[in-house]
């Protein structure tokens, strides 16, 4: 298949391809990256190590991926979307059986050299088949209940993969990443009205089956949803992260306490304080302005991609770019609303801000996916 | 395929529709975001920034140095040491294990210590001092300070811990510190007091004594220091520090080194003394014996001592000068003697005749002489200490005008003193009997009470003060506390009893005969040196009923009587015969005579404090010169000033 098919008029090749990567999107991403960099050097009191210099070390190694997977022609990646959808269902089958546990989780895959956490690689993955599903759907079937019933199982299989390990936040993402997608690619709204109805119940019907022989989510998982409906009811145990990360964030103020200077993060007060609850420790030495601050650049990276999507007249383009912009904003937005206590602690963490290699990389290739897609728009 | 873009035209423009709407939600739901940070952080945030801080510092107690305690001439007789201690902390020794036994190798530590310091050492953070022995010599502390590098995580820390100089002799006035008890802060006298730093673990309060009366002044108030924590409670800094103040200092009226000279004199016997300065009510000595060693509680006394003290049928721990109470047997004459003058029922000359005995009502009183003293008046009667005399006036004057005499010069009251379990004693009179015991008052209780038996009961104290206030004829009140700070407290010295002056007279002349006069009861315990003589009346209080057989029989001699049944030896005094300047009272338990066993004893401690230290030896009989001269060099070696109980052991 050849790129002439998309009845370019022009496309940049070889190195040539570095001038039409979107620049702003790659300088945002270092940006919050940088960021990262900052709160982890000073959650490690003032040390580069233990966690600021891997961090580094995979954001050169991220972006270098980035710069690669844009490289490579869209069409590429389009034509791969099935078989990265099936790697990462492997992959997710894989952590099933040889999986490592922690915390009582088992979502990661030992891999020497870093563990791999494989529903971050199926969001992504997701997004790529999704897209390409509507790209290659005759148009008018795309509202057609059949037709939209097989992109629901696509989401729903790896979903369910993920929430047995158990990984709520990831499986959330999944169906909301999906959801997003099939509402870009034009789905009729009643069948997301549906949906909506159906969810409410669902949510009825959770809360209705504990306690009862087919509870349906894990106790632990009840406890959570409690403790965010009243995290003051158990300050000292399971509200105790939430409490303290709210004291955190809110003692910050409007300036912050100053670089290395928030107290409930120095004196360990504040739990997971270099992956999940890393905004809090920003929240509370960075104040109000340095909080706004990482929305705001988050919001810019997430109106460059909207941008780049809407101005690409191509369909599978379109809708990654769009896909991963939305994955990208569930991702901050829901860390943001668990930490500030708008939502139940499901465990995601901020994106490339948080510790952690398989979500920097997975999300990192996923931009070189928008850069690829911007490089190679039909002009 | 050809992908015409053309086609697209109207999924496109749906697409751009649905990006715009998600777009619009997702900056909508920053928005929300944004808002709910901005009513976090600056709305709320000083409610937050409280919170913090609450969660980073705590606030520990500065325990204050206790108020030290002084007796009348500044000797320290409750001081605070310097306790070292040596302490380990888990995270920073490596092999505890290791690290404990070069420490034994060292310095000596009892095993049972060790062991308690790894029992808590596993209880324990890894980063809590953990206190593995105290009260550790100085050379301890030196062989560890020396070898700092071998023991890591062990350090040698200073604290502050009570320590009683005069060790056994002031125990029951002084009292003792220990660490505060459930008891004391649910029941006990601390169950009203709020100071925070009675919730120290182990803090020091007092148990007894004036340590406990005088508590809430020796304390101090406590400092504080703000320090900060992390989320464990490790200490990560100290933020600042306002000191406390120290306890305030008490001056006693105490002399110790006479203290410690009657504690001396009473060695070996079962008994009480108490010595009051007629100038002030200074109490100069308050004795009882035998006693204990108040440090031995402060270091945690051992059970077996525990057990001893208990176990001694002499009772160390009870405070017999001021809480032991006893029948005061003939020195309560006078009480008797003063309420029958007083009311002017008899006439001193007036003469009783006395053949040994008096019946009342059918019942047979005997005078302690058999044979009887014929005709008696008032100055013979308290001189020979005949007991006839006094029923019979006894029973003209009646028991509630003697009462009231016998609260006049301070007995049957609680003085109120800083000391524990002073006892109110008992002066009856007829609605006593009524209230408590729901009985008449008879006649022959009357009888009884003449010459303090039956239902009358006195301490030491008490018979002191009687004494004090007879030779003054004003109403002296006992003072411990001479200062606080610096501050003199009131004098004990108080106005005229309303006593005639007349009567006094006759019965302070009929107390110099008792030992001055040859035919006196203590005749044979006066002061021989011409310049100072003394007054007193002996008293020998039974403790059982003479039975008619065995009156017939002969009395049992006190010797021949297990010690508990033997009569209780009494003596109180006043020295010198013109402007008295000391009052002394004296019981042994079950001593036997008063004339014989308490009046020497009553003697030498009134020398002593008129001399402030080693009498001339012609004051005492010259049989017993030898005798007196041996035991004062015992005692001055004792007592040497400023000699501490580890010197003298």
């Amino acid at each position: 298949m050849s790129y002439l098919e998309y009845n370019t008029k022009y496309l940049p090749t070889g190195p040539r391809k570095l001038f039409f990567l979107n620049w702003p999107l790659i300088l945002l991403l270092t940006a919050v990256a940088g960021v990262g960099f900052i709160m982890l050097y000073s959650v490690a009191g003032g040390s580069t190590s233990p966690w600021m210099e891997p961090q580094m070390e995979r954001f050169g190694f991220g972006l270098g991926l980035l710069i690669v997977v844009a490289m490579v022609p869209i069409w590429f990646w389009r034509n791969m979307a099935v078989l990265a959808y099936l790697f990462s269902l492997a992959l997710l089958l894989a952590v099933e059986f040889v999986g490592v546990e922690r915390n009582g989780s088992q979502r990661w895959l030992d891999l020497g050299v870093m563990d791999l956490q494989p529903s971050e690689l199926m969001k992504i993955t997701l997004v790529m088949l999704l897209a390409a599903y509507y790209d290659w759907l005759p148009r008018d079937r795309t509202s057609h209940p059949l037709w939209v019933l097989f992109p629901v199982l696509l989401i729903l299989l790896p979903t369910y993969m993920v929430l047995s390990q158990p990984d709520l936040g990831t499986s959330l993402l999944l169906v909301a990443g999906g959801g997003a997608m099939m509402f870009f690619a034009g789905v009729h709204w009643a069948y997301f009205a549906t949906v909506v109805v159906a969810g409410v119940s669902t949510v009825f019907a959770v809360f209705k089956s504990r306690g009862a022989s087919w509870q349906i989510l894990q106790d632990y998982q009840y406890r959570r949803i409690d403790t965010f409906l009243d995290p003051a009811n158990d300050p000292l145990g399971a509200g105790y992260h939430i409490t303290q990360a709210k004291i955190a964030l809110g003692s910050g103020g409007w300036t912050g306490r100053g670089f290395m200077q928030g107290t409930q993060s120095r004196l360990n007060f504040l739990p997971e304080k270099h992956t999940d609850f890393i905004f809090t420790t920003l929240a509370e030495e960075f104040g109000f302005i340095g909080a706004i601050g990482l929305l705001t650049i988050y919001m810019l990276i997430i109106f460059f991609c909207v941008i780049s999507a809407l101005t690409n007249r191509d369909r599978f383009a379109s809708l990654l770019t769009l896909g991963v912009a939305t994955t990208f904003f569930l991702f901050f937005a829901l860390n943001m609303a668990m930490v500030t206590g708008l939502a139940p602690v499901v465990g995601v963490p901020l994106p490339l801000v948080s510790y952690g290699g398989s979500a920097m990389l997975v999300l990192m290739g996923a931009f070189g996916l928008v850069q690829s897609a911007h490089v190679h728009k039909p002009r | 395929m050809r992908r015409p873009i053309k086609d697209d035209g109207v999924l496109q423009a749906r697409m751009t529709r649905r990006a715009l709407v998600i777009g619009g939600a997702q900056l909508g739901i920053a928005g929300a975001l944004g808002l709910r940070m901005q009513s976090m952080q600056i709305e709320q945030a000083a409610q937050f920034r409280l919170l913090a801080e609450e969660n980073r510092i705590n606030i520990r107690l500065l325990p204050p140095a206790r108020g030290l305690i002084f007796d009348l001439n500044g000797r320290p007789i409750a001081e605070n040491e310097q306790n070292y201690r040596v302490i380990i902390v888990r995270e920073d020794a490596g092999d505890v294990a290791e690290t404990l036994k070069r420490l034994t190798d060292l310095i000596e530590i009892d095993p049972s210590n060790i062991e308690r310091t790894l029992e808590e050492l596993d209880k324990r953070s890894p980063f809590v001092p953990i206190t593995i022995a105290d009260r550790l010599p100085w050379e301890d502390v030196a062989k560890i300070n020396i070898n700092t590098p071998a023991l890591p995580g062990i350090t040698a820390e200073v604290g502050l811990s009570r320590v009683y100089p005069w060790g056994a002799d002031l125990a029951h006035v002084v009292g003792y510190v220990g660490p505060v008890s459930d008891y004391d802060l649910s029941q006990g006298y601390l169950s009203d007091d709020t100071d925070p730093l009675l919730q120290i673990p182990k803090f020091q309060v007092g148990k007894t004594g004036v340590e406990a009366k005088q508590e809430r002044m020796l304390r101090g108030s406590a400092g504080t220091k703000r320090i900060e924590v992390n989320a464990l409670g490790r200490v990560m800094r100290e933020l600042d520090r306002q000191e406390g103040t120290k306890g305030q200092d008490l001056q006693l009226t105490i002399d110790a080194r006479l203290q410690s000279y009657v504690q001396a004199r009473l060695d070996g016997q079962s008994a009480g003394a108490v010595v009051i300065d007629l100038e002030n009510g200074d109490l100069r000595a308050v004795c009882s014996a035998p006693t204990f060693d108040a440090n031995m509680f402060v270091r945690g006394i051992s059970v077996k001592d525990w057990t001893d003290l208990n176990e001694n049928k002499y009772r160390p721990l009870a405070a017999k000068a001021v809480q032991g109470i006893y029948p005061p047997g003939s020195t309560f004459k006078m009480v008797t003697a003063l309420a029958a003058l007083e009311d002017g029922v008899i006439d001193a000359e007036e003469t009783v005749y006395c053949p040994g005995h008096t019946d009342v009502f059918g019942t047979r009183f005997h005078c302690w002489k058999r044979v009887g003293h014929g005709n008696i008046n008032l100055h013979e009667s308290l001189k020979q200490s005949c007991d006839c005399y006094y029923y019979d006036i006894s029973q003209r004057v009646g028991i509630d005008k003697m009462a009231i005499m016998a609260r006049k010069l301070g007995l049957g009251l609680r003085h109120d003193l800083p000391l524990s379990a002073v006892a109110k004693g008992l002066a009856p009179d007829k609605e006593w009997k009524a209230t408590t015991r729901g009985e008449d008052w008879r006649v022959g209780d009357t009888v009884n009470a003449s010459i303090g038996q039956g239902y009358v009961l006195s301490s030491p104290l008490q018979l002191a003060v009687m004494t004090a206030r007879i030779a003054t004829g004003r109403e002296i009140t006992p003072r411990l506390i001479k200062s606080i700070d610096g501050i003199e407290q009131p004098s004990g010295l108080g106005p005229s009893l309303g006593i005639n002056e007349n009567n006094l007279r006759r019965v302070r002349q009929s107390m110099v005969d008792v030992t001055n006069h040859q035919r006196g009861t203590a005749y044979s315990a006066r002061i021989l040196a011409s310049e100072v003589k003394m007054a007193g009346k002996t008293g020998t209080s039974q403790v059982r009923r003479i039975t008619a057989e065995e009156r017939a029989a002969g009395v049992t001699r006190n010797e021949d009587l297990p010690w508990e049944r033997r009569d209780h030896a009494l003596f109180v005094n006043y020295a010198p015969l013109d402007n008295p300047r000391f009052a002394v009272a004296v019981i042994v338990e079950h001593g036997g005579g008063g004339s014989t066993t308490a009046a020497p004893i009553a003697r030498d401690i009134t020398l002593q404090a008129l001399y402030d230290g080693t009498p001339p030896l012609d004051a005492y009989p010259s049989a017993v010169r030898g005798r007196i001269q041996e035991q004062q060099d015992r005692i001055n070696a004792m007592i040497t000033p400023g000699a501490t109980v580890q010197d003298r052991a």
